[in-house]
């Protein structure tokens, strides 16, 4: 039996089991990473070099700023199954029309695919009020069809159109475009968060709808702002991968997306019951999952271990956002 | 005090910190079996917090609890249960989905051959509501019960656990009228059948009804124990404000006959609400009375956009009101909701964030929230409304009073013509209380529109220049002056009285 909130004492200070579920929350992530750092550089001497490092943030780029604009979507209390069908789709499209009209059309196309596909989910769990979990799979399924049916199930490649390239390969400063890319959407998501009226509205709305709307806040229009947001972030990253090995197949590793920054989101402490979570975690467990996939690859140990140990890690971390939950609510 | 061979639960020096906060400071009290003995105090003086330690919800930082002569710790519910000590929270904790039954023996079923012997079930259900005296149906989901129901199903969940000593903590706050009687009932029975009561509540009235032993407790530490026949409410408030209580309701200052009608409502139709009319003046505060679910916070949400409207039309200052909650805000019309926690509160969120909601938009620039000029505000609407300015602390720290001044401060940074305060009182501690009167009626003389829902007679009567008597969805009377009277009130209220146009 918890507590009946505003029936005990004030209590702003803490009991021991609050603060220990509110440290989890907030320095939990950095734990974990800091030792996988640790222990990779010591067992594997390839791991530190900068070629090795500085892959790992090219490589991230497109999942971080997928997860950068899923982590408000989480928050706002919502859940976006569908950025992995995006994300091909996009990829798919921008390509083409980079190879037709150029690099800018393709860019603009994989935006707007993104984003126009990112408006439907918001209509769709706002106004039709379905669940967000099925709504956004169904999504993930007419986007994966489309994408299907667009390329015909075939390899899309742009060989010819080597230009396409620069968009996410250029180097500026030792690192990629898309790392750039990345950093700079990392930095605009967190500023969004914490600092902007739309940052409070999403807490609000993911942390107590009800209050929220009579409180004033148009929560429809906040819930479909975040999907369109995740669907633009999820065209980007389409995009991005595209541009990187001019080439794309719309209908493969869109699941694995989906699930990769979910649980980096999710690692990172935002909770998917909504109204908790931050930005800086969100790229840090990110970044831990990365590292766990490329000691993997470094040690040489079989993918599928991998996937075994990813889905472990996602596990973990719902079962400590839900005890932390408990934990906070009690006292 | 009571003999020594009949105490069942000695408390010795028992201390209790949350933090820096001092929640029980060294605190002594001898429980006699067989009786009901109350623990009032003002929302922080630490009363839930004891009675959470007697029933091991909380282990003590000081002090023992000897439990029929013999010291014990327990550092579980659980554990206090094994020795007969159960607990009822106000929130009840059943699980929704399964029947009463189910319920009362969650984790003790009869079992036969490792299945639920549902017939020894049944019966051994009907024994027990029977000895209670309950009038319940073992087999009703539990979901679908009131809440007094629910808090009979946790009564006979802890007697079927055989305990004899059952904690209440705050058990009658969000009870009707005759709920509450019924429960006083239990109290009286379970006391009759040699259990032994603690009971925490607000409710003095109720206090002196029911206990057979009061303590006091003020700022964490025992004022006194005594018998409750001699004390009075006055006796208890003044020992729990440690000065003598002050008058119960500001002066009224009645708006001046010629200020404008502020709020003016024609023909509103939605759920639960038919065809109402009404008009609040500026400076007049109106009470809106009427038996539970006869549609007063329904036209409330109405009025404020927050539930569609069928017909009708509501005007603010002569200007049409948009129907959305953010469009009446806007306009200076601002609600603050019947249930805080549902309505009102982000929990988890600091109090800044909380008070400054609904007015951000005039605390940014380009977009973003200018912090200082935030706190700066949201500080000067919370000493407005006398309630801590603790501002990083999270809503859900606070007790009752200081979350629903958290929720006036909100509003008073809208600065609305006007307010719509349903049920602002509830769950609050005394104090809290008269600091939110006074402050309502200040607001009133400052020239904003209050509109009050209140299930306290007394509140109403109190604070309202007018009443107006609602009945199944309708407006059935206006009382004004002379004519508000607790009987007119009641008459109209249930639909004894001709119906008069409102």
């Amino acid at each position: 039996m918890t507590a009946a909130e505003g029936v005990g004492p004030d209590r702003p200070d803490q009991t021991l089991s609050q603060r220990a579920s509110g440290f989890v929350r907030r320095y939990g992530i950095a734990v974990p990473f800091l030792i996988t750092f640790v222990i990779l550089s010591i067992i594997s001497p390839p791991f530190l070099r900068q070629q090795n490092l500085t892959n790992i943030l090219d490589q991230q780029a497109g999942i971080i700023i997928v997860a950068c604009a899923g982590t408000l979507v989480l928050i706002a209390g919502g859940i976006d199954l569908s950025i992995g069908a995006i994300y091909g789709l996009a990829g798919a499209i921008a390509l083409n029309m980079a190879s037709t009209f150029g690099t800018p059309a393709g860019v603009v196309a994989g935006l707007a695919v993104g984003l126009a596909v990112g408006l439907v989910n918001g209509v769709v769990v706002t106004r039709f009020r379905i669940n967000p979990l099925i709504g956004t799979l169904a999504m993930s399924f007419v986007v994966a069809g489309i994408a299907a049916i667009v390329t015909k199930g075939n390899l899309v490649v742009a060989f010819d159109h080597p230009d396409f390239q620069q968009f996410a390969a250029t180097r500026i400063a030792g690192i990629t475009s898309a790392a750039w890319m990345m950093i700079v959407t990392a930095i605009a998501a967190t500023i969004l968060l914490s600092r902007t009226t739309f940052g409070r509205y999403v807490y609000a709305t993911g942390g107590n709808a009800q209050a929220a709307r009579l409180g004033g806040v148009r929560v429809n229009g906040i819930r479909v702002a975040t999907f369109a947001l995740s669907g633009m972030a999820a065209g980007l990253a389409g995009t991005l991968d595209a541009s990187r090995v001019l080439s794309a197949q719309a209908t493969s590793g869109g699941q694995f997306l989906t699930f990769t920054v979910l649980t980096g989101i999710i690692v990172g402490g935002t909770s998917i019951l909504g109204g908790e979570g931050s930005m800086q975690r969100t790229v840090v467990g990110c970044l831990f999952v990365a590292l766990v996939a490329n000691g993997f690859n470094l040690l040489g140990v079989d993918p599928f271990y991998q996937q075994v140990t990813l889905g472990v890690i996602l596990l973990l971390a719902v079962g400590l956002d839900a005890w932390s939950r408990r934990a906070e609510s009690s006292g | 005090m009571a003999m020594n061979d009949s105490v069942l639960l000695d408390v010795r020096g028992l201390g209790k910190s949350f933090g820096a906060t001092r929640a029980l400071d060294d605190v002594s009290v001898q429980v006699a079996a067989g009786s009901v003995h109350a623990f009032v105090g003002e929302n922080g003086a630490g009363k839930s917090t004891l009675g959470k330690i007697v029933a091991g919800v909380f282990p003590p930082d000081q002090g023992d609890l000897v439990l029929r002569g013999a010291p014990v710790a327990f550092r579980s519910p659980r554990e206090a249960l094994m020795q007969g000590i159960a607990i009822v929270a106000q929130e009840v904790a059943l699980v929704p989905r399964l029947t009463v039954a189910q319920n009362v023996f969650l984790g003790a079923e009869p079992r036969r051959a490792g299945f639920i012997d549902r017939r020894a079930m049944a019966k051994r259900f009907a024994r027990l509501a029977a000895d209670a005296g309950f009038d319940l149906d073992g087999r009703a989901i539990v979901g679908g019960l009131s809440i007094a129901e629910q808090q009979q199903v946790e009564i006979l969940r802890s007697l079927a656990r055989e305990a004899e000593l059952i904690v209440l903590d705050e058990p009658t706050a969000s009870l009707s009228a005759r709920e509450i009687d019924r429960l006083h009932e239990i109290v009286r029975s379970l006391r009759a059948s040699g259990r032994t009561v603690i009971l925490v509540s607000h409710f003095l009235g109720e206090v002196l009804d029911l206990a057979d032993t009061v303590t006091v407790l003020r700022d964490g530490r025992l004022i006194r124990t005594g018998p409750a026949s001699a004390e009075t409410e006055a006796s208890l408030v003044s020992a729990m404000l440690g000065r003598p209580a002050a008058r119960a309701y500001p002066i009224k200052r009645l708006a001046p006959a010629d200020s404008p009608v502020a709020l003016s409502v024609r023909g509103l139709s939605a759920p639960g609400v038919e065809d109402v009319s009404l008009e609040v003046r500026a400076g007049e505060i109106v009470g809106l009375a009427g038996l539970i679910g006869a549609g007063r916070s329904e036209l409330a949400r109405a009025i404020y956009g927050a539930a569609p409207t069928s017909a009708g039309e509501v005007t603010f200052r002569s200007t049409a009101l948009g129907s959305t909650p953010a469009a009446s805000l806007q306009a200076g019309v601002a609600l603050i909701p019947e249930s805080r926690k549902d309505d009102g509160l982000f929990l988890g969120r600091p109090i800044r964030e909380n008070v400054s909601l609904s007015s951000l938009a005039e605390m940014t620039r380009f977009g973003f929230v200018r912090r200082g000029q935030e706190r700066g505000r949201v500080v000067g609407a919370l000493r407005q409304a006398s309630g801590t300015t603790l501002l990083e602390a999270p809503a859900g720290a606070l007790s009752g009073g200081n979350q629903q001044k958290l929720l006036f401060a909100r509003s008073l940074l809208v600065k609305p013509g006007v307010l719509i305060a349903d049920e602002p009182t509830r769950g609050v501690d005394v104090g809290s209380k008269q600091d939110l009167y006074e402050l309502l009626v200040r607001l009133a003389a400052d020239g904003m529109a209050v509109l009050l829902i209140s299930n306290e007679m007394e509140e109403i009567l109190g604070l309202a220049h007018r009443i107006l008597v609602m009945r199944q969805g309708r407006l059935v009377a206006e009382l004004a002056s002379e004519a508000m009277t607790e009987a007119a009130i009641l008459e109209a209220a249930f639909g004894a009285a001709p119906a008069s146009a409102a």
